[in-house]
Parts: structure tokens; C-alpha cells; sequence
């Protein structure tokens, strides 16, 4: 098989396999899981610009999926009439006064130097601002906070169409992307990693506790679709059309990604990759051009997460969870090719196909085993089972992330070095 | 002064506990990071891993420790330690060492630790369930109540055995750690493959060696960590990432390869996590009477409330990657 139609004979493979499981499951179910995974493969595509391009180990894809898929409620789920009659708006507008202020003030006590205060006395003096501000401003909070979950149970949306909350998502990702990357990419990448894995933890523990502003475990439905609603036209044509919609997205993501791969832009940051002190030596501004790229790829992120909660329809911060939105990204990007696109939309189909039929397999295998062995045996069958079982695709999933790294680094589809003779 | 002796229980006593706890773990990571030069993500799932061994050895032999007079679970510990040990050499065989001799990045050592986390946790919850479990069930836990001599003070200290136990075991294993490293050949050794790895393979240091030592001490730490956690509280299958955060800030925090400095930061990570989820409203309530009326004092004075515990570790991370990323005792900037 040689490189060229490589691809080619794995899309036709793929094509194969989803043509199986519509047949044998039915088009609604099909439909789901190919929805499921455009949006997986709209997050592999944000990892693979991350670690195939630039070498930046992102370790809390889960954090900037929630952060996207909260942004888009925010925005978009329907006014909350009780929130906006109660007087609440109001006080929550002078709580936002008081974070201005106490920003205000914590930044002119970071900037004293200028005026001749001496570093260490500055520091100080900033600190403390920032430690009265901070009790200040959650002091005053609390009693608000706590009044919107006794009347109204939390503010609710704006009611902004869905494209706006899809692209606010991937904006306030972006932004969080920026201050993590500033603080940790002059560094060493292993750092990146343990704080990128900090903040998405973080920020699951805000979704899931402030219940005034997300609903907490309470959860948020139904959200709404950029395109009619199983309520309005039926499963099968609602789910294609929202189909159809990630899948317009992925083809200009992909489109926009490869010419950006094939530009300057993208040679160098390969080259930052491959050789840092060559490139730096060659005048690159090695920092400011990793932070560049890992704000785009965590912007994906965001947005793919956006989606990938509108479709779900349910806002639940507990559902969360770092192997469903962080290692299983991570292997859809390394099984497909890290610093291929082709690949990472090949792998995320791939592998979410893989794991949504795994739940069944693996419950079948693990009952079948379990009453094979009380049978011979006598053993005693856990009544968590089910449970149980499916904690075996952790397992796997990690052996795969360890076998893969060790016998085929660059995946099934690798990435394509340019020679130019 | 009841509210002192609260402030003894609630801060001191579980701060040093936790403190303990996340020194022990932060001097395995910072010795592999020293050594072979990679965030060891899985040590959480080891920690994890040690502890369910020492539950496996206490159901099999519920009795040993009554011979001595100390829990079960701390008598069997060195038995886990071991095993633990011999756990994580067979990790470092079958996963890391290959991809060190493809000379692949760091960074990729980084994930391949995170896909033997998710081994270790899909095993784990396989066989042991979601559920947590209690050390003390053939067993009585001795709690001590120490009353102080004072009048005012009607409350008691109060301190458990397993976490005088946890007390005496980091002050043996620090001596211990301090003595191999500074004057044993293969703690030297260990030392000079830290500083420069390529001039210690030249000069004869038997590398192979130094990277077990390096796997034994941190495999039988995390392993010890794991127990006396689980002795103190339960034994939950779900430590390893909540763990793993405040254990590299700690880390970190003493600087990178520091073996002292993880145990600082240990105890600083420890403190500040028990200091901001403290109630400071409690040194308030004796004035209460001797306040005028129109001061209104708050129930609740806690700096982070307590389900924003991980914030804490985070913060401290990130104040010190910015304002010193080599740490309070100048370790390496990998």
C-alpha cells in the first residue's frame, strides 16, 4: 500500500464500516453517532494543530470543551423571565462594578514601580490589594448568588441565535488559552501539561458549584439547535441536518488548516517543532508563536465542544469527564496522525465509531464471561457489573495510547514531509 | 481557647497530615523528574495501586497486626511498599524504557505515563469496583484526646493512630532518604545522573541501577502515601488526578530534583490547602458580645469554600511558574 492512496483506502474502509452500522442499527442511531463524531473530529483537529504542528501537550481538552459548551447556553438557551424581573440583574450589575474596580485596583498596584515604589514593597502592596479585593468582592457575591438560586434558580440564557454562543465559546476558550499559554510556555512543555490539566479541573468544579450561573447538577435542557429540532421535523431529518451543519464546518476548518500548513505560518512552526534554537536563531519569536497557535487550536476546541454540547441537548458539568473529552481525543489524534489533518478527522471517525460500539461488546463479553465463570467456578457475580465492565474501556484506551506511541508514533496516516528538490 | 484548639485540629493536625501526604508523593516525582526527566503523571494511580495492595494483604491476613499492637494495614505496608516497587520497575520496563531508547521527546514520555494511568485506573475500578473502602473493619481505629491544662480549654486535641503513625514514618523515611543520598555510592550516583546524565554514563555511574533505585524509592513512597492516606480516611479508587495537581505544585514549589524542596513544598501546598477552606469566622465569635450591635459578623469566612479546594494548589502553581519557575530551593528548570 503505498502512501499516496493510503488515504483513500482508509476513507473507503471507514466508508465501509459506517455503511454496516447503518445498516444493522438503523439511520436515527447512525446519524447520532456520526453527529457525535464530526464534532469529536472538530476537537481532534484543535489538538492536532496543538501537538502535530507545534509539540504543545494540551492535557485538559475537557476544560475548553466546558468552557464552550457553557458559553453557547449562556448565550443562547431562552431568557429566564423570573431573573430579569427579580431585582436581581441589578445586584449582580454592582458585583460586576466591584470585580472592575478591584481589577483597576490590583493592576495600579502592579504598575507602583513606576512611580518609584521599590519591587518588593510593590509586590507586597499588590498582593494585599488583591487579597482585600478578592474577600470584597466574594463577600458581596455570596448573599446575590445565593438570592438567584432561591428565586429564579440561575440566570438563564440570552437567547442569542446558536452561531453566536458557538463562536463565544471559542472565544472565551481562546482567552483562557492565552493567560495559561503566557504563564506556561516560556517553560517546559511538561508544565503546560500539568496546568492545562489544573485548569480544566477548575473549571468543571466552577460549572458544577455555581449553580446561580451554570445550574450546576441540576443541568440545563434543551438546548437549542442551529437547525430544527427532532420536535419539529423528526430524528432522522433533524439529526442529517445538524450532520450537515459540523460537516460544513469540518470541510472549511480543513480547508483553512491545510492551506495555513502549506504557508509560511505553517513551515515555520514545524520548524519551531523540530528544532527550537535553529528556528530562534533564525529570528523566530519561538514563545509568541507557540501561544499563537495554541490559542487557534484551543479556539477549535471550543468550538467543537460548543457543538458538541448543543447536540447532546442537556448542559450536565458532571458528564465531564477526562476520558470522554480529554484521552479520548487524544487518541483519535494519535491513532489518525499527529500533525495530519486527513488523519485526525480519520481517527476521530474511527475511534468514536470504535467506542460507541464497545459499550455493548463489552458488556456482552463481560456477562458472557461472568456466568462462564460461575458456571465452572462458582464465582460470585458483583451486582456492578455493568459498571464495572465499562471500566475496561479506560484500560484500553490507555494500552492504546502506550502501544501506539511505542510501535507506530505517527499513526495511520503520518504526516506528509514536504521535499522540495 | 476552644477556639485555638479547634484551629490545632482543623489546621494544624490535618495540614501536616495532608502536608505528609503530599511531600512523600512530590519526592517521587521530583526524583523521576530529576532522573529521567519527565512529569510522571501515573504516580497518583501508584499511590492508588500501593494502597489496594495493602488492603488485598489485610483481608488475606486480618490478624498480623494484632501480634504487635499496630493496624494491620501499617504492619503490612512494607510488604506493599515492595510490591508497589516491583510494579512500577515493570511499568518503567514495558512502557518507558523503549521509548527512551527511540530517544523520543520528554513530552511524549509524558503521555505515554498518562496512557498507564488510565491502565492502572481501568484495572483498578475493574477488579475493586467504584466503590471506597475502610482499613478498620476486623479492627478498632484508636483515637487519642489529648486535654490541655489550661481552664478555659474544654476541648480536647485530637489525633488519631494512623496519623501518628503517618508522622513517624515521613521523619524515618526523610532520615533515611537524606542519609542514602548523601552518603551512599548509588545515592551520589543518583545525584550526578541528576546534574548531568551524559557525564555519569561516561565516568562509569551503572545508569541501569540508578534508574531502579529511582523507580524502588518512588514506587514504595507512593505505595506508603497510598496506606496511610487510606488509613486515615478510606480507601476511594479515585485519587489520581485529584492528587496529582496538588503533588506537582508541591513539586514545583521546592524546586524541580530536590528532594528537600518536595518536602517543603509538601507541607506548603498542604497548609495552604487547609488555611483557605479554614473558618476564620471562629476567632471572631469571642468578640461577639463585646461588639456593638451594627457589626454584623459573618457565619463563614473561608478564603476558597471547600468544593474549590483544587483552585488552591493551581494558584500556587501558578504564582510560582511566574514569579520563580526554579522553585524555593533553585532546583532545575527542565
Amino acid at each position: 500500500m503505498s502512501v499516496t492512496n493510503r488515504p483513500f483506502i482508509l476513507f473507503c474502509g471507514l466508508g465501509l464500516m459506517i455503511a454496516l452500522v447503518f445498516f444493522k442499527l438503523g439511520t436515527a442511531f447512525s446519524l447520532r453517532m456520526l453527529a457525535e463524531a464530526t464534532c469529536y473530529a472538530i476537537l481532534a483537529l484543535g489538538l492536532t494543530i496543538q501537538w502535530g504542528y507545534a509539540g504543545l501537550f494540551n492535557a485538559g481538552i475537557m476544560g475548553f470543551v466546558a468552557i464552550g459548551g457553557f458559553m453557547s447556553v449562556l448565550l443562547t438557551y431562552p431568557l429566564n423571565e423570573k431573573f430579569w424581573q427579580s431585582d436581581s440583574p441589578s445586584a449582580l450589575g454592582t458585583v460586576g462594578l466591584y470585580i472592575f474596580a478591584a481589577i483597576i485596583l490590583v493592576y495600579g498596584a502592579s504598575q507602583l514601580h513606576r512611580i518609584g515604589v521599590p519591587r518588593k514593597l510593590k509586590n507586597l502592596i499588590t498582593a494585599i490589594v488583591f487579597g482585600i479585593s478578592y474577600l470584597v468582592v466574594i463577600t458581596a457575591l455570596n448573599p446575590v448568588a445565593a438570592n438567584i438560586e432561591a428565586t429564579a434558580g440561575f440566570i438563564g440564557g440570552f437567547g442569542l441565535p446558536v452561531w453566536v454562543g458557538w463562536a463565544a465559546g471559542g472565544a472565551v476558550a481562546g482567552i483562557i488559552a492565552y493567560f495559561v499559554g503566557h504563564i506556561c510556555l516560556g517553560l517546559r512543555s511538561d508544565y503546560l501539561a500539568i496546568a492545562t490539566l489544573g485548569i480544566a479541573e477548575i473549571i468543571k468544579a466552577v460549572l458544577k458549584n455555581a449553580d446561580w450561573l451554570t445550574h450546576g447538577t441540576l443541568t440545563v435542557s434543551p438546548l437549542p439547535w442551529p437547525v430544527p429540532t427532532p420536535n419539529d421535523i423528526g430524528f432522522i431529518a433533524a439529526r442529517a441536518s445538524y450532520l450537515a451543519v459540523t460537516s460544513i464546518m469540518i470541510v472549511i476548518i480543513y480547508v483553512a488548516l491545510t492551506r495555513a500548513y502549506n504557508a509560511p505560518w505553517g513551515r515555520m512552526m514545524r520548524a519551531i517543532r523540530d528544532n527550537e534554537i535553529s528556528s530562534a536563531s533564525m529570528g523566530k519569536n519561538v514563545n509568541k508563536r507557540r501561544l499563537e497557535i495554541f490559542i487557534l487550536g484551543s479556539v477549535l476546541m471550543g468550538i467543537g465542544g460548543a457543538t458538541l454540547i448543543s447536540f447532546s441537548r442537556i448542559f450536565d458539568p458532571s458528564g465531564f469527564l477526562p476520558l470522554n473529552h480529554t484521552f479520548l481525543v487524544w487518541v483519535m489524534m494519535i491513532l489518525g496522525g499527529a500533525g495530519n489533518n486527513l488523519g485526525a478527522i480519520f481517527g476521530a471517525l474511527f475511534v468514536y465509531i470504535i467506542w460507541t460500539m464497545s459499550e455493548p461488546v463489552t458488556l456482552f463479553l463481560f456477562e458472557s464471561f461472568a456466568t462462564w465463570g460461575k458456571d465452572i467456578f462458582g464465582w460470585e457475580i458483583p451486582t456492578d457489573l455493568a459498571a464495572r465492565a465499562l471500566q475496561m474501556r479506560v484500560f484500553i484506551i490507555g494500552l492504546t495510547i502506550t502501544l501506539v506511541l511505542r510501535y507506530a508514533p505517527s499513526g495511520v496516516l503520518p504526516e506528509k514531509i514536504a521535499k522540495h528538490d | 481557647m476552644n477556639e485555638f484548639i479547634f484551629f490545632i485540629n482543623k489546621v494544624v493536625i490535618s495540614g501536616s497530615v495532608i502536608g505528609s501526604i503530599y511531600a512523600m508523593g512530590a519526592i517521587g516525582v521530583t526524583l523521576v523528574f530529576a532522573i529521567l526527566r519527565f512529569a510522571h503523571f501515573a504516580h497518583g494511580d501508584l499511590m492508588t495501586l500501593g494502597a489496594f495492595f495493602s488492603y488485598i494483604l489485610v483481608v488475606l491476613f486480618p490478624e498480623a497486626g494484632s501480634f504487635i499492637g499496630l493496624p494491620t494495614g501499617f504492619v503490612m505496608l512494607p510488604i506493599a511498599m515492595a510490591l508497589t516497587a516491583i510494579v512500577a520497575i515493570l511499568l518503567d520496563r514495558s512502557f518507558y524504557r523503549p521509548l527512551r531508547q527511540n530517544n523520543v521527546k520528554p513530552v511524549v514520555m509524558v503521555m505515554a505515563s498518562i496512557g498507564v494511568t488510565l491502565m492502572i485506573q481501568g484495572l483498578i475500578r475493574v477488579f475493586a469496583g467504584p466503590s471506597s473502602r475502610n482499613f478498620f473493619f476486623a479492627e478498632r481505629k484508636d483515637i487519642f484526646r489529648i486535654e490541655l491544662p489550661f481552664e478555659l480549654a474544654s476541648r480536647k486535641i485530637v489525633v488519631t493512630e494512623p496519623q501518628l503513625l503517618l508522622f513517624v514514618f515521613i521523619t524515618v523515611a526523610v532520615i533515611s532518604l537524606h542519609l542514602f543520598l548523601t552518603r551512599s555510592r548509588l545515592g551520589k550516583a543518583m545525584r550526578a545522573m541528576s546534574d548531568n546524565p551524559d557525564l555519569s554514563r561516561v565516568s562509569g555511574i551503572n545508569t541501569t541501577m540508578v534508574v531502579w533505585t529511582t523507580w524502588i524509592i518512588a514506587g514504595s513512597l507512593a505505595a506508603a502515601a497510598g496506606t496511610l492516606l487510606s488509613l486515615d480516611v478510606t480507601l476511594k479508587p479515585d485519587l489520581s488526578f485529584n492528587i496529582l495537581l496538588p503533588i506537582f505544585a508541591a513539586a514545583i514549589v521546592g524546586g524541580v530534583g530536590h528532594p528537600y524542596g518536595a518536602i517543603a513544598g509538601g507541607f506548603v501546598v498542604g497548609f495552604a490547602e487547609t488555611l483557605s477552606v479554614f473558618n476564620w469566622a471562629i476567632f471572631l465569635r469571642p468578640f461577639r458580645d463585646s461588639l456593638p450591635d451594627w457589626i454584623d459578623l459573618p457565619n463563614k469566612l473561608a478564603f476558597v469554600p471547600t468544593e474549590y479546594k483544587i483552585t488552591v494548589p493551581f494558584v500556587i502553581l501558578v504564582v510560582i511558574l511566574i514569579w520563580r519557575p526554579t522553585g524555593i530551593f533553585k532546583g532545575q528548570v527542565l
